[in-house]
């Protein structure tokens, strides 16, 4: 099954809802090219005014983690607990730490 | 062999703690192929489902209605979009589920095989057809597949205006002048049993669904959204003085649900084999789109090898 | 005629523009050439039929004799309607219909922005919105025409001869009478040579980068502002008014 060459690319959308937020993954959409991407997220992804702020990528430039690597990459984290700040302790009294 | 066995029993293991399957983990080749399946249907019925009523958007009886329609009919390839990238994380292009659909290969929810004959047959879809999808689409949000259970999520928030506009259309025409009336109640009588019929076949004739069980791909069954389905139309439609076409619908005081008579699957079967009122219309349709559309696409993709190119060469 | 009654035929004018152009637009829904652009090309049609019923909404009230909005979509005849030509032509081909789109965005964009500055406060709000839906629309238009004219031999000849064919629409764009004099003269509308000159600057910017020719300004299709129109018009209004023709009186 060979694919045509002239099917448009496959993009990975995100979107910020609002200003300071961060960029969310939606979803994906074919387009051309990065322009016309743009738009199509435009219109596919944020017509209940949930846009502020639109990125793209090719979704073949993404390289993704694997999940079943997940115990190696992400459980050392999970002993470092002193990483997080509700590991200390404060006197009682002590204000804005 | 051993090996597999290991990493099926990690995979259900994981749908069993109602962790999400995402697309990078290992699963069942069954499972891709089950859900593969079940989306790309869901992706047609979507995109498929744009045409009965596309049919009423130039002919909408207001601005406002006009406006809304638009909107709704929009809104479904919206959702065969989602669901079409939901198939694209499982390792099937768009090409290759569209080509399925054109072919005649691919299969789609028969309801949408029936004309739109009325403007009522517009209330009688947002009513009956959106909100017999809703009853699976809200139990889909839970499936156990991370990129179907997100899309899904994403267009429950959408639909919930669909169903109440078909309902409200309903309400108004059912308050109208005799015709009006008359016109809502044939819609309703036309519907109702091809609306049951979209739950799919009873459990015990239910090909495909203890395993999608067992996978949590569905989370409940045929009969039992069906019945709760019943449950409160019935109800809905006491409020806006429409009758339900079913002689045998009566309030079971011990089951606190409907019983209600017997589904014509003979008719059901016919409409899958193709033999549906629209069948041959709806498919042509899909068909014509993307063959005129193909000089277009083409178009765009000439075009954005030269800029690119054009780009480089600077 | 007074301002007054001159008022009410420009809010219908602009009405009956954006009304019917956006059913043309819905008759693709379901039937565009990619799923992605199907949702664009209704987003836009969902914009022009909210603008139109800003303008038929101030129409009505400007009338005062009680009518709707609907009434004015409804039930008005073909002599009545008072859209500009371009508007009402078929669909045809997808370059047809983004080109129609186009010519009427680039005479559009810069007409709103300029009714922005209306001495009319209600005129001058509805603009206010439409100029950045408009904006939108005159982008992603120009953005097809350049890739259809720049695209593949076959997507180049599809747009030059839609271009040709829908040219003798444009006169009617800018057709100025009685209506606009009067109002111009009171500040509500601009006049027509500003409009003019910005659409001439965005088409031969655009058809240059498209690599397409700017046909010769031959004979001008003119009447639409007099309700004088192309046949299609009687066809879209018989489709689009049929329940409410059907049914006089009832409610929907
Ligand atoms: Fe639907
Ligand atoms: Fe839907
Ligand atoms: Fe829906």
């Amino acid at each position: 099954m060979s694919e045509n060459p002239n099917n448009w690319p496959l993009w990975e959308v995100f979107i910020q809802s609002k200003r300071g937020l961060d960029h969310k993954h939606v979803g994906s959409l074919h387009a051309a090219d990065a322009q016309m991407a743009i738009e199509n997220a435009r219109d596919v992804y944020t017509r209940r005014q949930e846009g502020n702020s639109i990125w793209v990528v090719p979704a073949s430039a993404i390289s993704a983690s694997n999940h079943d690597d997940g115990g190696m990459l992400f459980d050392p984290a999970d002993d470092k607990t002193y990483r997080h700040p509700t590991f200390y302790q404060m006197p009682e009294g002590a204000k804005y730490i | 062999m051993t090996d597999v066995k290991t990493l099926e029993d990690v995979f259900q293991a994981k749908v069993d703690a109602e962790q999400k399957i995402e697309p990078k983990d290992w699963m069942p080749d069954a499972y891709r192929k089950n859900l593969v399946r079940q989306i790309s249907q869901h992706a047609h019925s979507e995109v498929v489902g744009m045409l009965p009523e596309g049919n009423w958007i130039g002919r909408a009886p207001s601005l406002r209605r006009k406006a809304i329609l638009l909107a709704k009919v929009q809104d479904e390839a919206g959702h065969g979009l989602y669901l079409y990238s939901a198939v694209e994380t499982l390792g099937t292009s768009r090409e290759k589920t569209n080509d399925d659909l054109n072919s005649g290969k691919a299969k789609y929810s028969s309801i949408f095989n029936y004309p739109t004959l009325t403007w009522a047959d517009i209330g009688a879809v947002g009513w009956l057809v959106d909100g017999a999808a809703i009853m699976n689409q809200v139990m889909l949000c839970r499936t156990s597949y991370g990129p179907y259970a997100r899309a899904m999520v994403r267009i429950c928030k959408e639909e919930s205006f669909h169903q109440r506009q078909g309902y409200e259309i309903m309400g108004v025409l059912a308050k109208g002048t005799p015709e009006q009336r008359e016109m809502a109640q044939d819609a309703l009588n036309r519907w109702w049993w091809p609306s049951l019929m979209m739950f799919g076949p009873s459990d015990a004739d239910s090909p495909h669904s203890a395993q999608s069980m067992k996978w949590k791909i569905k989370r409940q069954s045929n009969d039992e959204l069906r019945q709760i389905f019943i449950d409160r139309t019935v109800q809905q439609a006491e409020v806006i003085g429409l009758t339900i076409p079913d002689p045998e619908l009566k309030w079971n005081e011990e089951t606190k649900h409907y019983d209600w008579g017997e589904i014509d699957w003979t008719e059901f079967n016919n409409v899958i084999a193709g033999n549906g009122p629209c069948n041959r219309e709806r498919l042509a349709a899909r068909n014509k789109a993307h063959s005129e559309g193909a000089w277009v696409r083409d178009a765009a993709m000439a075009y954005a090898a030269k800029k690119a190119k054009k780009k480089q060469a600077a | 005629m007074d301002q007054h009654q001159a008022l009410l035929t420009y809010c219908l004018r602009r009405g009956d523009d954006n009304l019917i152009l956006s059913h043309r637009l819905g008759e693709w829904c379901g039937h565009g050439p990619q799923l992605e652009e199907d949702i664009a090309l209704t987003n836009r049609a969902l914009d022009l039929i909210g603008q139109a019923r800003n303008y038929l909404q101030y129409a009505a009230e400007v009338e005062g004799k009680g009518r709707t909005e609907d009434d004015l979509a409804f039930l008005r005849s073909e002599r009545q309607f008072v859209n500009t030509m371009l508007v009402e032509q078929l669909n045809g081909d997808y370059a047809h219909t983004i080109c129609r789109s186009f010519l009427y965005d680039a005479w559009h964009l810069p007409l709103q922005q300029a009714l922005t500055k209306s001495a009319d406060e209600r005129i001058a709000a509805i603009a206010g919105k439409a100029v950045k839906e408009v904006s939108y629309h005159l982008r992603t238009s120009s953005e097809w025409m350049i890739r259809f004219g720049d695209g593949t031999e076959e997507s180049h000849v599809r747009a030059q001869t839609a271009l040709d064919a829908l040219w003798t629409f444009t006169g009617d764009l800018f057709v100025q009478d009685d209506v606009d004099a009067i109002l111009v003269k009171a500040g509500v509308v601009p006049d027509m040579a500003p409009i003019r000159s910005a659409f001439d600057k965005t088409v031969e910017t655009v058809l240059a980068e498209a690599t397409l020719e700017r046909p010769v300004d031959g004979h001008m299709a003119t009447g639409g502002r007099q309700g004088k129109h192309s046949e299609h018009l009687g066809y879209l209004l018989a489709e689009m008014q049929y329940l409410q023709r059907a049914h006089p009186g009832a409610q929907w």
